[in-house]
């Protein structure tokens, strides 16, 4: 069988697991289902599979995507329930098929950010988030690939962006982009803690919701 | 999740290690629970999950209806430092209930230098450390493993020592809790009936008294405590429980690998092993079970690694049938099997070629001693022809690597055998020049010695540790006799050998030590980066005791050790009479080769070895 697109969740205790421990995490997954993955060829051979964007520690995400190839055929409508029995709390697969789009067409992300405030979301704070993040420009420091620290405006990554308050806590639900160059959407709260330090929450949760693509449609 | 901890874990290394929820956690309602068992292992998380016992001691404990046992893990600092600093009392994994709330508290001790990390998580659970300050019934602070074969340091904070295995002990201990709970008893009530359990040990219900000099006048059980505490056992390993399917962490641990435990106790009789003395006697699991396990557990987990664990692998009689049993299975798999604990003789370094179809990882020997003089009295029988045997069977095999492991400060150690160390790795030098199959990989020897430390329920548990003078003139003594570019040594840090000799062999009055050591930042000991000897001799110093008398003084044969009301079956006279032939440099042969009497046999009734 050739390549083949997981969709999952990844929430609650499950988000601490890092990259690289949900790589081990899913190989052994696959293995304990007696699936076995397509290796590469090369003198250490290691499974063929890869996440399409990885998810920070800590965010939860309904829309993670794992990319693998099997040696065998499967059924992928049955797939889903079959790792869910083997999995660790938290991680839920949703659905299998062929990719239809390659992952460099993984054009955005929708997301939400809630921004906790311990007392009461202090007031006209909507607002003025809305101001800021609609605004010119929002430069704000980020980390590169080299690991230096740059200054970037994230302004033009921010798509779309819809602000709900509710007690104690004011949701940005935004639409950002996904890649090249792509927004932690972890970053929109940073960029208020910097710009409007007296609005800064008392805590940060970010979870993504759906990966779109170029068009605007769910990417698959 | 708690959102306490939901706002701190970002803020820690390695979060993954402080949430639960892996593949195999066992998840109860607490609505059918009437026992809830905190069992808490002293050492990071990563330590505490590669632990074979603790993942079979957890299983057997859930296994019992009603009873919910979750796993508890030493914070590391930066995370002691949130839950500190948050308010947040330290929490099971499983349910995320704090420990204070439980039943049971248990602590699985497998080292000393773990009895500061189970006082700072007495006390991040927010209870008194002391026992006499714990009045109430819950919760009740047990331990066990093999570090409490001499439980005195640590004699004041615990309600009671579980001494032995506990497979069948704990349930035991549960049972009469539940009891308890039920009808309501106080906790001496508890601990009187809990003493005459098999292998338990109350250490309020025994009086210390002392000479002048320091040493043990007398040890008086009180109120119908038992004389003597006999250590439990396993009887037979083929009905004993087995971890098949267990947790898989979702983080990587030390050991991430399925274990398959061969056998438990040692034929060898190395006479500073307290493993070996205190396991007695050996008890295998059969093939055919070992087999049906190892590919349980791997499928169950995923893992595709498997390791045979034992304290001495090669002596497993059924080993070849069962690597063969194994192999199809685990090619199949694409299953790395590994055997660490092998001997160096030929015969084992045959089946590891077999093996490692072609994969050449690090070969490990540990000859102990650097001459057959001083090999012969601690009774550690390889010779080194054996030795050289193996190291050209391995160099011509294409393996460029070796690690050496030899301990200094053994009894009767003279120079002339520190500087055999540098000999044997010279030989080794040799050896490989004249063997090896391909020369151009260059070739990597490690030497590697500790600082010997005389254990209890050993033939050396009367020695003095050498003084740290003494054991630094003898590294510098074998660096400098070290020349080979390709030989690496390093030697172990002497801090920390000096006080796990005086925690090893101490007696009660060490509790105000440990706890002095505690408030003044001792907690994760087992750490170099966190440990400070500075802390404890200050500590001793406050509680007006020698850390020497403890750790460098030789004691006579009727002296009262404070650990006398354990016993392990292996006699003292046995002992004793081990020390004597070490000191003639003769050897003791392996119990299979013939029954050296040691006593362990009383604990089969009988006849010890089958097989």
């Amino acid at each position: 069988m050739g390549k083949l697109r997981l969709f999952f969740v990844k929430e609650g205790r499950a988000a601490y697991i890092s990259h690289l421990d949900l790589l081990r995490t899913f190989q052994r997954v696959f293995l304990r289902e007696g699936i076995v993955l397509r290796h590469s060829q090369g003198f250490h051979p290691h499974p063929i599979i890869s996440f399409a964007m990885p998810l920070p520690v800590g965010q939860e995400s309904d829309c993670e995507i794992l990319d693998f190839e099997t040696n065998g055929d499967i059924d992928t409508a049955a797939l889903p329930a079959r790792l869910n029995s083997g999995m660790p709390e938290g991680i839920a697969a949703l659905a299998c098929a062929e990719p239809v789009l390659p992952v460099r067409e993984l054009a955005a992300l929708s997301c939400k950010v809630d921004l906790l405030y311990d007392s009461c979301v202090p007031s006209g704070a909507a607002e003025k988030i809305a101001a800021l993040l609609g605004g010119g420009s929002v430069v704000i420091q980020k980390r590169t690939k080299h690991k230096s620290l740059a200054d970037v405006d994230i302004r033009p990554m921010i798509r779309d962006l819809r602000l709900e308050e509710a007690p104690g806590v004011l949701r940005l639900y935004a639409v950002v982009s996904a890649q090249n160059p792509g927004l932690n959407p972890a970053l929109l709260a940073a960029a208020v803690e910097k710009y409007l330090p007296e609005l800064s929450p008392d805590f940060v949760r970010v979870r993504r919701l759906a990966v779109l693509d170029g068009s605007g449609a769910s990417f698959r | 999740m708690d959102r306490r901890l939901e706002r701190i874990l970002p803020k820690v290394q390695k979060p993954a290690r402080y949430v639960g929820g892996e593949y195999n956690a066992v998840m109860k309602d607490k609505a059918d629970v009437d026992v809830r068992f905190a069992f808490c292992f002293p050492d990071t998380y990563e330590i505490g999950m590669s632990n074979l016992g603790f993942r079979i001691l957890y299983g057997v404990m859930n296994d019992m209806p009603g009873v919910w046992c979750e796993r508890v893990f030493a914070p590391w600092t930066d995370m002691e430092a949130e839950l500190r600093g948050n308010g947040i009392p330290l929490f099971a994994l499983e349910s995320g209930d704090s420990v204070a709330d439980f039943d049971i508290i248990g602590f699985s001790v497998g080292y000393e230098m773990a009895y500061t990390a189970m006082l700072n998580m007495l006390d991040l659970a927010g209870l008194p450390l002391r026992s006499a300050d714990r009045p109430g019934l819950s919760p009740l602070v047990v331990a066990g493993g093999t570090a409490m074969y001499n439980a005195e340091p640590v004699a004041d904070f615990i309600d009671l020592a579980l001494i032995g295995e506990g497979e069948d002990q704990l349930p035991e201990l549960i049972e009469l809790y539940r009891r308890a709970k039920k009808e309501g008893w106080d906790k001496p009530r508890f601990l009187r009936a809990a003493c005459r359990i098999g292998g338990v040990y109350v250490p309020s219900l025994y009086d210390v008294t002392y000479h002048k000099d320091g040493t043990i006048a007398a040890i008086t059980p009180l109120d119908g405590a038992p004389e003597r505490v006999y250590k439990r056992v396993v009887h037979d390993m083929d009905k004993s429980y087995y971890p098949a399917r267990t947790i898989v962490p979702s983080t990587e641990i030390v050991h991430d690998r399925v274990t398959l435990e061969v056998f438990r106790g040692c034929i060898r009789g190395c006479r500073f092993c307290q493993a070996g003395y205190v396991y007695r006697p050996v008890r295998n699991r059969s093939v055919d079970q070992l087999i049906q396990y190892g590919q349980e557990a791997v499928r169950d987990s995923g893992y595709q690694e498997m390791t045979l664990a034992s304290l001495s692998t090669s002596d497993y009689p059924g080993l070849v049938r069962l690597c063969d049993g194994l192999s199809a299975f685990c090619e199949d798999h694409h299953v790395n099997l590994s055997l660490p604990s092998l001997r160096a003789d030929n015969f084992s370094m045959e089946l590891m070629q077999r093996l490692q179809n072609g994969r050449k990882a690090g070969l490990t020997f540990a000859p102990e001693a650097g001459t057959q003089r001083l090999r012969d009295a601690i009774n550690k029988n390889v010779t080194e022809d054996e030795l050289t045997e193996s190291l050209k069977t391995a160099f011509s095999g294409g393996w460029n690597s070796v690690k050496l492991y030899f301990m200094l400060g053994l009894p009767t150690e003279t120079d002339e055998d520190v500087l055999g160390i540098a000999e044997i790795a010279k030989h080794a030098v040799h050896t490989w020049r004249e063997y090896a199959s391909n020369k151009n990989r260059g070739l990597r020897i490690t030497v590697s010695t500790s600082w010997f430390v005389p254990k209890p329920f050993t033939a050396f548990q009367w020695e003095a540790q050498i003084s740290r003078e003494e054991y630094e003139r003898r590294v510098k003594l074998l660096r400098e006799a070290i020349t080979a570019k390709a030989v690496t040594y390093n030697w172990h840090d002497g801090d920390t050998s000096f006080l796990e000799a005086i925690l090893a062999r101490g007696d009660r009055r060490l509790c105000k030590v440990l706890e002095t050591a505690f408030r003044k930042g001792a907690k994760l000991d087992a750490w170099s980066d966190c440990f400070d000897l500075n802390r404890w001799l200050e500590a001793f110093a406050e509680c007006g005791l020698d850390p020497a008398f403890y750790a460098n003084r030789e004691r006579s044969r009727d002296e009262i050790m404070p650990w006398s009301v354990i016993s392990c079956y292996v006699s003292d006279q046995y002992l004793w009479h081990q020390r004597e032939l070490a000191y003639r440099s003769v050897t003791t042969p392996d119990c299979r080769t013939q029954c050296g009497g040691c006593g362990a046999s009383c604990v089969e009734g009988g006849e010890c070895y089958r097989g």
